[in-house]
């Protein structure tokens, strides 16, 4: 068929390729990583300038307490147990099993909104406020970067789960939970260096 | 040779099957029609001209403010315009250039119209991503004038620095609009980055690998990365200006641990990049046509192609020469005066293969070969005063003189504007299927170079005599009345070139000569289809067997079958070797960008005067986005039915 399509000409048949494709595959993919890129370069800049103001400030942080450890420590734990039902689901994605998937995403979708739950804990113990001081300022920008990503991320699982639950199934689905849990490791993995810097560095930088 | 290329360039329509293809074709991927069609456009060809157009727009309009200023510094002493006036006059000049002409032409319009055709597939990847990044960039740009119509344009200078434009001496809402158009150009050039990326590492036509990818790609591919690390500094140093304008961050207010220089680091950690995103679009116009009118593949590709990585590269080191005159170490000072040096190097390399491709070759002289001779001559000098300016003592004796306006325009006009002509006279025929005259063609070229150097060469003086750039006017007895009089009536050359330039546009397209597919006899894959393409780029897909696709095609170089054509399909190849990996459907047309776009846009204009605005309009962002993704169910069911699933 492919012959009589382009006249004798030689051809370079495709039509046996897959369409569903997972990873480095597939665009989606690709695209995820652009924007993480993307995001990462804004995190690592916001971080910079947290440190530039450091370097130019006698007290740090000025006059007022490091933000409370509680609450931030028990969510770098949710975010770092998160990877096991995440990695889970992901790995299930690629056989496409639907059950599991389904299962997966419920399970991400309360782990977000036990984060956002603390996140929301975390705002009311970061003992700092961002119209007095530049630092203020900088953990409240940085803290903000966090939770649009984290939200962006939750809206994107509910709606992900409506998906698996309605007629849409299709391979392209499966490519789209995978893509939801590599861009859950990007808000996971941004999460440890912001951690240390906006719970730990002005007590270590405090001497 | 000849005949290879014709194996290749056979998309004509010749038997009845092929005839029943191309209609099928063109119905599955024809644009909407009608009022409401228009703005659900998605393929990149015509998201690809409305950038051209409306940037090009923009380029007229920052142009006559550019007469304005010209017109007020003719005489001395002038009072043609309120310093407050002139003051809105150069910054809206400035940030026009710069974010809504120069990126978005060199960047977004070119590789969004040539990146997908030079690399043989039928749309970019992510197509309504596109649309949305270009309703982006259009309402930007009009949001500006908006204001500026109402006596709040920006007036603080493109780069708007602080404490000038911070809340204790940016009063009103002039500086908040320049942090907003910062935003939305740079939201859509990010868009188009990702865009452009994986177009490039996805979509090339079986074949092309790594080394043969045309030039004009790996440049616009560097750029496009170069966009990802670059724009987040700006990005960064815009939203922390308008949190401190309009939330009470304090973040450059030093009497509570502010600092204004972050400011500047995070501006030009983008801003001197900026610069080589302008022009390194260039110099892969500039490779491309010289390879095309030299008759010969260029002079040292691999040169060339790491010449652009290095440039990429090296364009993140240079940022604190922009603040030598604002005391910072001496050791910092040292350090980023060879890294401005060196960035010299791979300059330096790809004019000499260009040299050698020239001497080596049959050149051929049209008009887009003497655009490239003039940005020879033009970014040259450029280049030369780059290294004057790059050695501290002599930038703290020119620092905001007229001197450093005539080397960045040398530099940004002689390395973009020139080889833009160049691309236009280039690669009209393709896009709108006219061929423009050679003769208006010449007249507007020499009329634009002469021009251009009547009014940019005397600044180089001027500065050196102490005229201080950004003064509304001066005095008659300082000596620099001659040369500012001098500089206007260049203007007016400059405007002629221009003019004339639009008017070879206007009557080309009414009655210019009909273009042939490959009227250059060029190599590009862009050549092998019809002018102006079809809905669907190409007929049979094509493969690649060399840098010139269609100078090294085989006699019986293959052609892609075997794709679904009652929707949207395309072959997908690996990164390295562009082996077929997979296949994959683009979306169709819909309204749903163009909705988030206006969504969009309400968002940023509201957080200017409330910032409660970002979260309210945070809600009708995510309905359109959702909206924008969420599938039919016939298309699901279809492809359920015909999935095939990648071996694990």
């Amino acid at each position: 068929m492919a012959e009589e399509l382009t006249r004798g000409r030689q051809t370079l048949d495709v039509s046996m390729l897959p369409n569903v494709t997972f990873a480095d595959r597939s665009l989606t993919w690709w695209g995820t990583m652009g924007m993480m890129a993307i995001e990462a370069g804004v995190f690592a800049l916001v971080i910079a300038a947290y440190f530039y103001l450091h370097s130019r400030s006698q007290d740090w942080p000025p006059g007022v307490l490091p933000p409370d450890l509680t609450w931030g420590t028990v969510n770098t734990f949710i975010f770092i147990l998160s990877v096991i039902p995440t990695e889970w689901y992901r790995r299930r994605a690629h056989k496409g099993d639907l059950g599991a998937v389904r299962l997966g995403l419920v399970i991400a979708t309360f782990v977000g909104m036990a984060n956002l739950g603390v996140r929301y804990l975390e705002l009311r113990h970061l003992n700092c406020d961002w119209s007095q001081t530049a630092y203020g300022s900088a953990v409240w920008f940085l803290m903000g970067l966090h939770i649009t990503h984290l939200l962006t991320d939750w809206v994107e699982t509910i709606v992900l789960t409506v998906l698996f639950y309605s007629p849409h199934i299709e391979g392209k689905r499966f490519v789209d939970a995978e893509e939801n849990a590599s861009y859950w490791y990007f808000v996971v993995l941004t999460w440890i260096p912001i951690y240390l810097v906006l719970y730990w560095a002005p007590r270590w930088l405090r001497s | 040779m000849s005949e290879q290329r014709a194996a290749l360039i056979e998309q004509t329509i010749s038997t009845a099957e092929e005839a029943e293809r191309a209609r099928n074709l063109e119905r599955i991927w024809a644009e909407p029609k009608g009022f409401i069609g228009w703005f659900k456009a998605v393929h990149h060809t015509t998201i690809g001209k409305r950038y051209m157009v409306t940037a090009f727009a923009f380029f007229l309009a920052g142009g006559l403010l550019a007469g304005a200023m010209r017109l007020q510094l003719a005489f001395p002493e002038s009072h043609l315009m309120s310093p407050d006036l002139y003051n809105q006059i150069f910054t809206m000049h400035g940030s026009i250039m710069m974010f809504l002409f120069a990126v978005p032409m060199m960047f977004e319009a070119l590789a969004v119209y040539f990146v997908p055709l030079m690399v043989g597939t039928r749309n970019i990847a992510f197509p309504r991503l596109n649309a949305f990044s270009y309703y982006l960039f259009l309402f930007g740009g009009l949001m500006l004038f908006a204001f500026f119509f109402v006596n709040s344009g920006p007036d603080r200078g493109w780069f708007a620095y602080v404490p000038l434009s911070g809340p204790d001496y940016g009063a009103g809402k002039r500086a908040d609009i320049w942090a907003q158009l910062i935003t939305f150009t740079e939201v859509s050039a990010l868009a188009v980055a990702v865009e452009v990326i994986v177009t490039v590492f996805k979509l090339r036509a079986p074949g092309m690998s790594l080394n043969r990818i045309p030039i004009f790609v790996w440049g616009q591919v560097v750029v496009a990365f170069m966009v990802i690390f670059a724009m987040p500094g700006v990005v960064v140093s815009s939203t922390m200006l308008l949190l401190d304008r309009t939330a009470s961050t304090q973040f450059f207010n030093p009497a509570v641990g502010g600092d204004v220089l972050l400011f500047q680091h995070l501006f030009w950690w983008f801003g001197h990049p900026e610069v080589y995103i302008i022009f390194l679009p260039g110099t892969a116009i500039v490779s491309t046509i010289v390879a095309t009118f030299s008759r010969r593949h260029v002079f040292g590709y691999m040169a060339l192609v790491l010449s652009l990585i290095a440039t990429g590269f090296v364009a993140f080191g240079l940022w604190v020469h922009h603040m030598f005159a604002t005391g910072i170490p001496q050791m910092s000072e040292a350090f980023f005066t060879a890294a401005s040096m060196m960035i010299a190097i791979p300059a330096g390399a790809q004019i000499f293969c260009w040299l050698a491709t020239i001497v080596t070759g049959k050149p051929v002289l049209k008009t887009p070969m003497w655009w490239v001779l003039g940005f020879f001559f033009v970014f040259i000098i450029g280049g030369m005063t780059g290294i004057f300016v790059a050695s501290v003592p002599v930038d703290l004796q020119v620092h905001d003189t007229y001197f450093v306006v005539a080397h960045f325009h040398y530099v940004l006009i002689g390395g973009a504007v020139f080889p833009l002509f160049g691309a236009f006279a280039y690669w009209f025929p393709k896009i709108t299927g006219r061929m423009l005259s050679e003769r208006i063609g010449m007249w507007s070229f020499w009329l634009f170079t002469i021009g251009f150097n009547i009014t940019f060469f005397p600044m180089h003086i001027l500065g050196l005599r102490g005229m201080p750039r950004r003064v509304y006017t001066y005095p008659a007895d300082a000596g620099w009345t001659v040369l500012n009089q001098i500089q206007s009536c260049g203007y007016l050359l400059l405007f002629a070139g221009v003019s004339l330039f639009l008017w070879n546009v206007w009557t080309s397209l009414r009655r210019g000569e009909a273009a042939p597919p490959n009227p250059w006899q060029a190599g590009g894959l862009e050549w092998a289809t019809d002018s102006p393409p079809r809905a669907y780029n190409f007929l049979n897909l094509p493969t690649v067997n060399g840098s010139e696709a269609l100078w090294d095609a085989l006699p019986d170089q293959p052609v892609i079958s075997g794709l679904h054509e009652d929707v949207r399909e395309i072959v997908t190849t690996r990164i390295h070797d562009a082996e077929p990996d997979g296949r994959d459907e683009l979306p169709e047309p819909s309204i749903w960008p163009f909705i988030a776009a206006v969504v969009t846009t309400a968002l940023f204009i509201g957080s200017i005067f409330r910032p409660i605005a970002v979260s309210i309009g945070a809600i009708p962002l995510a309905i359109a986005l959702i909206g924008w993704f969420w599938p039919t169910r016939e298309e699901s069911e279809r492809r359920r039915r015909r999935d095939i699933w990648q071996k694990s």
